[in-house]
């Protein structure tokens, strides 16, 4: 039999599969980012500091207990129910005079808030709770300080906060910065986080 | 003279590229070696709550990273069941959180030690007591802006 040589298998094709494979795993592998909610603790308290007083009417008391139930000013309740029941306390306006709340549409009711700067949310916790449960009153509780600040951005601006927020960090948004600085301000001035962690 | 006259051969000669994909792939090897995921292993069980009113967590230069959770099995013989703190690559105690934030400090440059920002990245079975002990710690240490790491998603799921 007369030896044949084995023809040469053309390797240029190579390049393209191997480019392929690069251009692939470059596409496709997402480095991800965290997310999360983003609070910022008190600081140890001074001693000769007095606390200030605050009326029991501007608190709205957040309970979880070590067997994850939820317990809000006192009484029984449903996760599901928290968001309403958190934007229905601050969203009050019970404040006469000074503390009067002009943008609020809540039932002014004199028993609840004087006004959103006043409200405070103070969520406690249980050594036992569960921080499953724990993130999720919290997620409410943030949820319903975005409502009311997004309804507000809505009447005032036309758009929500996030949009708001979005349009400022893009770096091609066509605008005054400056002003739609202030303007986020404004709202979160007027709807502040106040939400406290006890211990 | 026609025999002094060589053939001229038009076409020119095909250069090689069979070295080609050694060059490629020389570069692909490049990235995926030079490619560091800087992770830290865990040596405990993981899994975030669920959250939708979440914020980016972006500049990871600036992130401390305090894991909590139960240890994973193979580690359970010997540091028990109930939940602990890992930092960087091992189990710590509550006391050693003022040291690995002094560190973490030192490393940063520091016009940036204002803008540290903590991530508890906390398994959800975890008991509240011990992330309390670790916020209190924090508190200590000034350490405020802290960040509840979580999956984005319905809050039903947790």
């Amino acid at each position: 039999m007369a030896k044949r040589s084995a023809p040469e298998v053309n390797a240029g094709s190579m390049a393209d599969i191997a480019f392929l494979l690069l251009i692939f795993f470059l596409v496709t592998t997402t480095i991800e980012t965290d997310t999360g909610l983003n609070r910022k603790l008190p600081p140890i308290d001074d001693e000769k500091v007095e606390p200030p007083i605050i009326k029991q009417k501007n608190i709205f008391t957040v309970l979880i207990n070590g067997k994850n139930q939820l317990l809000v000013e006192d009484e029984l309740m449903e996760l599901k129910d928290l968001r309403k029941a958190a934007v229905e306390f601050l969203d009050n306006g019970g404040g006469v005079g000074e503390d009067a709340c002009s943008y609020c549409k809540g039932k002014k009711d004199p028993k609840s808030s004087d006004n959103p700067d006043k409200a405070i949310i103070s969520l406690k916790n249980e050594r036992e709770t569960k921080y499953g449960v724990y993130i999720s009153v919290q997620n409410e509780l943030v949820a319903a300080y975005n409502q009311l600040r997004d309804r507000r951005a809505m009447e005032l601006y036309g758009k929500t906060l996030k949009e708001m927020e979005a349009n400022y960090s893009d770096v091609n948004w066509i605008g005054n910065k400056e002003n739609l600085k202030e303007k986020i301000e404004k709202i979160k001035i007027e709807y502040p986080q106040k939400l406290s962690e006890v211990q | 003279m026609a025999k002094f006259n060589k053939k001229k051969s038009g076409d020119l000669p095909a250069i090689s590229t069979a070295s080609l994909p050694d060059i490629v792939f020389m570069l692909l090897f490049f990235f995926m070696v030079a490619t560091t995921m800087r992770d830290t292993t865990l040596k405990i069980e993981n899994k975030l709550p669920f959250a939708d009113q979440v914020e980016k967590l972006d500049k990871k230069d600036l992130i401390m990273y305090i894991y909590i959770g139960k240890p994973q099995e193979a580690f359970q013989g010997q540091y028990g069941k109930e939940s602990r703190i890992q930092l960087n690559d091992k189990f710590a105690e509550l006391s050693d959180i003022k040291a690995f934030i002094a560190s973490e400090r030192a490393s940063k440059r520091e016009e940036l030690i204002p803008f540290l920002t903590v991530a508890l990245k906390v398994d959800e079975g975890a008991n509240m007591g011990l992330v309390g002990d670790v916020k209190k710690e924090l508190r200590k240490e000034n350490a405020l802006k802290i960040n509840y790491t979580t999956k984005k998603g319905d809050v039903k799921d947790n």
